[in-house]
């Protein structure tokens, strides 16, 4: 079984993130850390792993500071890794990245590729459903309980309306919750053994894409503006003094929503 | 502009979301035409009409009875390039959200998400995107056509204008793979009163209601009003109430008209969920809760006393 998962290298923590008001890009100078959700997906390929024995590959793609948050993966039981790092790289939309990663996938000969649930910067939750339609794979997204067997994945998830199973022949694509386990803390013995992991870069042109298909060449969608939220208006603040309720409702008949 | 928009339904219904976004659409002009895929469905597609759609595409067959998002990619696909439609809205869910990424992966077309507004600017069209927390708001738009947008759920309301629909069936054939995914089981939650993503009002509850029993006090008050009740991550995290209802980052994004928030603090991942909300009324005895900076009306005081009474009070007007 060989299992990639595909991890993202985010600001840390969304209180300091920043738009960069020239480049109109996320602010990615400060210091970066794996995307939370991400280490769900890395936690169950462990487990799948430990359980059915096979090879855990993460996959990344973002500035050479995304080796940071590919050695956390290694750290905690990853086996290789495989950074797709570029310069013409830098901006690229779903439909870049996609094209990017799939073209990065496709000779690893995968039999499970797994994502986590949303990226914290970008609330991304969609990167999944475009590389498997362009792996020409079966997809299943949000799963909160994984069982890999026979040939066979088989996820439950939570929708709007109730619980989904969904099965899909291997190789597949899969999307995973962050209900679905608690990732592991890496070991100190993990820590160590990170360095010498097998890790490869690779630029665009090493993985036989044009480098138009990516970057802001590549990517259809466009940021044109930053603005400041639209004002919610004053907040009327009140302390109790028994006639809290009283005042609600008046407040309420007044903007006419009682 | 040829819109096309994703009539995504459930038991028989159009859901509410996409007909909301499928009235700004016929708002925004141009040929604005539904889609409905599904099995045995055409008879849902002429009720698109009252909401802005000149013209109601259905597929209807066997593979598409499952809302799976695959199968719908190749129908989406199919219809795009033979209608040369230039913009495809979606409300986002679980099953549109996989949908129109595929979509855009399948055409090479730009996706936007998370949309909280859409507006015509100059000839082109601008989606508005709240990103880091809701911080900042993002003009966003494209890059050739077609143009993708996932649009948050209820951020529209539909709007009837009593139209008439023609309703055309429309016949495209499936990847391979599209239909590899297959669905095992669909156990659906039984829920009393309106969904959080349906609903006009919502009453919340978080940590300072103490304890799981006290949700009570919050679904009475939500029974009173005609609303839904939703809860944080917190109380969802420590048992006290369904996933199903959790708001947030990691839960529904929600924008009720009315948000009544109980013993919520306002976290930032709280926050995200619900800010579009029309008027949020905060009740929390912790005067430097975070709430209080985004809230319209913020009470400072105990829920446990403040709640019934509000209840009671409201329970009395309605009657």
């Amino acid at each position: 079984m060989k299992i990639a998962v595909c991890v993202k290298h985010v600001p840390e923590g969304t209180t300091h993130a920043r738009i960069n008001p020239q480049t109109k890009r996320l602010d990615r100078s400060g210091e970066g850390a794996i995307n939370p959700f991400d280490t769900h997906a890395v936690e169950e390929a462990l487990r799948i792993k430990e359980a059915q024995g096979g090879e855990v590959l993460v996959v990344s793609m973002g500035p050479q500071s995304a080796q940071d948050s590919v050695r956390k993966a290694l750290a905690m039981g990853a086996d290789g890794a495989l950074l797709v790092t570029d310069d013409a790289a830098a901006g690229s939309d779903l439909v870049a990245t996609a094209a990017a990663l799939a073209a990065a996938l496709e000779p690893e000969s995968t039999d499970l590729i797994l994502f986590g649930q949303q990226a914290s910067d970008s609330d991304g939750a969609v990167l999944w459903a475009a590389v498997a339609d362009r792996l020409r794979r079966p997809v299943i997204s949000q799963v909160a309980e994984l069982t890999v067997a026979d040939g066979k994945v088989t996820g439950k998830r939570q929708t709007e309306f109730g619980y989904d199973t969904i099965e899909a022949p291997l190789p597949a694509v899969v999307a995973v919750s962050d209900a679905i386990n608690e990732p592991r803390y890496p070991s100190l013995k993990g820590i160590m053994g990170a360095r010498s992991k097998p890790q490869r870069s690779v630029s665009v042109s090493e993985l036989g894409i044009d480098a138009g298909e990516v970057g802001d060449a590549g990517s259809r969608t466009v940021v044109q503006a930053l603005n400041d939220p639209p004002p919610r208006g004053d907040t009327v603040k009140i302390e109790d003094d028994g006639s809290a309720p009283e005042k609600i409702i008046e407040y309420l008949a007044e903007k006419k929503v009682l | 502009m040829a819109t096309l928009v994703f009539l995504e339904h459930h038991e028989g219904q159009l859901q509410k979301p996409a007909l909301g976004v499928l009235s700004k659409a016929a708002e925004l002009g141009g040929d604005v035409a539904g889609v409905v895929l599904g099995s045995g469905v055409r008879d849902l597609a002429p009720a698109a009409g009252a909401y802005g759609a000149a013209k109601v595409y259905v597929a209807d067959k066997p593979e598409l009875e499952k809302p799976l998002p695959q199968p719908r990619v190749d129908a989406l696909a199919a219809l795009v390039r033979e209608q040369g439609i230039d913009t495809v809205l979606f409300a986002a869910s679980v099953l549109s959200a996989d949908l129109a990424a595929g979509l855009s992966a399948r055409l090479g077309a730009g996706l936007n998400w998370d949309l909280a507004d859409l507006v015509q600017e100059n000839g082109n069209l601008i989606g508005k995107r709240p990103a880091l927390g809701d911080s900042v708001y993002v003009d966003v738009g494209w890059n050739g056509e077609p143009r993708l947008a996932l649009i948050r759920a209820g951020t529209f309301d539909p709007k009837e204008a009593g139209g008439k629909a023609e309703v055309e069936d429309f016949d495209f054939e499936f990847e391979d793979f599209s239909l590899g995914a297959t669905m095992l089981e669909q156990a659906h939650a039984e829920s009393e009163g309106p969904s959080i993503e349906d609903a006009d009002v919502i009453v919340a509850g978080g940590r300072g209601l103490g304890t799981p029993e006290n949700f009570k006090l919050v679904e009475e008050l939500a029974q009173a009003l005609g609303g839904a009740v939703a809860a944080t991550r917190a109380v969802v995290d420590a048992g006290w109430y369904p996933y199903a209802t959790q708001v947030g980052q990691t839960g529904k994004t929600v924008s009720p008209k009315l948000y009544v928030a109980c013993g919520i603090s306002g976290a930032i991942q709280h926050k995200v969920g619900m800010q579009s909300s029309g008027v949020i009324v905060a009740i929390n005895k912790d005067p430097n809760a975070p709430i209080f900076d985004f809230c319209d009306l913020g009470v400072v005081g105990d829920l446990h006393e403040i709640v019934p009474k509000l209840t009671e009070l409201v329970r009395q007007r309605k009657s």
